[in-house]
């Protein structure tokens, strides 16, 4: 089951680089930064298992996380309001202020 | 099949690292005959697929079929949906809670894929990318555009939204808020433009015509 809802506060993982050979979806420019679950999108198979052939199960859950644009990029030029939305999967997020 | 997935965009070979703004004057330089070049994964897909067939897995028959409804997918689907919307309130509503129903309403099968629809709003302008790739939401709207594959608008577009809006033509008003979505894993995102005004006497078919590509992945607005 998920274990965030919608409108939790979570921090992504901050893992650089991941140990190699890797195929992660958490772009590097979101990683460490505190965001708000728009959504839960529901569980998909795990593709950081899947490239490379194996089953990918059990599936985890994954979320659309809302950022601040002035949380991510200091120099954000734009709207105080302006946001960026991306796809995370459970085990890339903590609940913030958890993150070990 | 899943053509809008991760692994497989190896038609990359040539120059599209930069954007073009929208123009219908434009002549993007025509891209170089690859039919004498029989590069390695044009080789694997041949050979797989003579595999399948030989098999018997396949028929020719299923592999034109399958081409074949690729090659339907196109921006004027999504066209309609946008219009519908405009003209159903009830509608827009179901396009947002339970997309795939409502667009087979329209006639169009979005197969698999799990479609986000965002909703432009005098308060908020959505635009889409894939940072990571090229997710697409093809099933709707069939093969994207190569500035939408460029590193140049992945890596830009998430970072200064509204100077690559800009350079489309797209002018988004200081007090209202610009979303970014990274489609980052299994969902795909369809923007639902906001219809224009001096529309409102327009039939669904009209309203459809006036809704372009760009505009459904929310670098463009529309405009009567």
């Amino acid at each position: 089951m998920a274990r965030f809802a919608a409108g939790d506060r979570v921090r992504v993982h901050k893992q650089f680089p991941p140990t190699p050979p890797s195929h992660i979806r958490t772009p590097y420019y979101i990683r460490g930064l505190s965001g708000t679950v728009e959504r839960v999108c529901g569980a998909f198979r795990n593709p950081e298992e899947l490239a490379f052939g194996r089953p990918g199960t059990p599936e985890v859950p994954l979320y659309r996380v809302r950022f601040r644009q002035k949380d991510v990029w200091p120099d954000y030029e734009g709207n105080e309001a302006d946001k960026i939305e991306i796809e995370i999967f459970e085990f890339w997020l903590d609940a913030e202020g958890d993150e070990a | 099949m899943s053509g809008d997935h991760h692994h497989h965009h190896h038609d990359h070979d040539h120059d599209h690292d930069h954007l073009h703004p929208y123009d219908p004057e434009h002549h993007h330089p025509h891209r170089a005959d690859q039919d004498d070049t029989m590069t390695y994964y044009r080789l694997m897909e041949e050979a797989v697929r003579e595999l399948m067939i030989e098999k018997g897995l396949v028929t020719p028959d299923d592999i034109r079929a399958e081409v074949e409804a690729m090659d339907a997918r196109v921006p004027a689907n999504g066209a309609k949906v946008v219009a519908r919307a405009w003209t159903d309130p009830e509608f827009k509503t179901r396009l947002i809670e339970t997309p795939k129903e409502a667009i087979a309403e329209v006639g169009h099968d979005i197969g698999p894929m799990r479609l986000v629809v965002l909703e432009n709003t005098p308060e908020v302008h959505n635009v889409v990318v894939c940072t990571l790739c090229s997710c697409y939401p093809r099933w709707i709207l069939g093969i994207p555009p190569d500035w939408y594959k460029s590193r140049s608008y992945r890596s830009r577009v998430v970072r200064e939204p509204r100077t690559v809006l800009r350079e489309f033509g797209t002018e988004i008003a200081d007090n209202r808020e610009v979303r970014v979505h990274d489609s980052t894993a299994d969902m795909r995102y369809f923007v639902l433009p906001m219809r224009p005004a001096g529309t409102e006497g327009m039939s669904e078919a009209e309203l459809a015509a006036l809704v372009h590509r760009d505009a459904m992945i929310g670098v463009t607005e529309v405009s009567a």
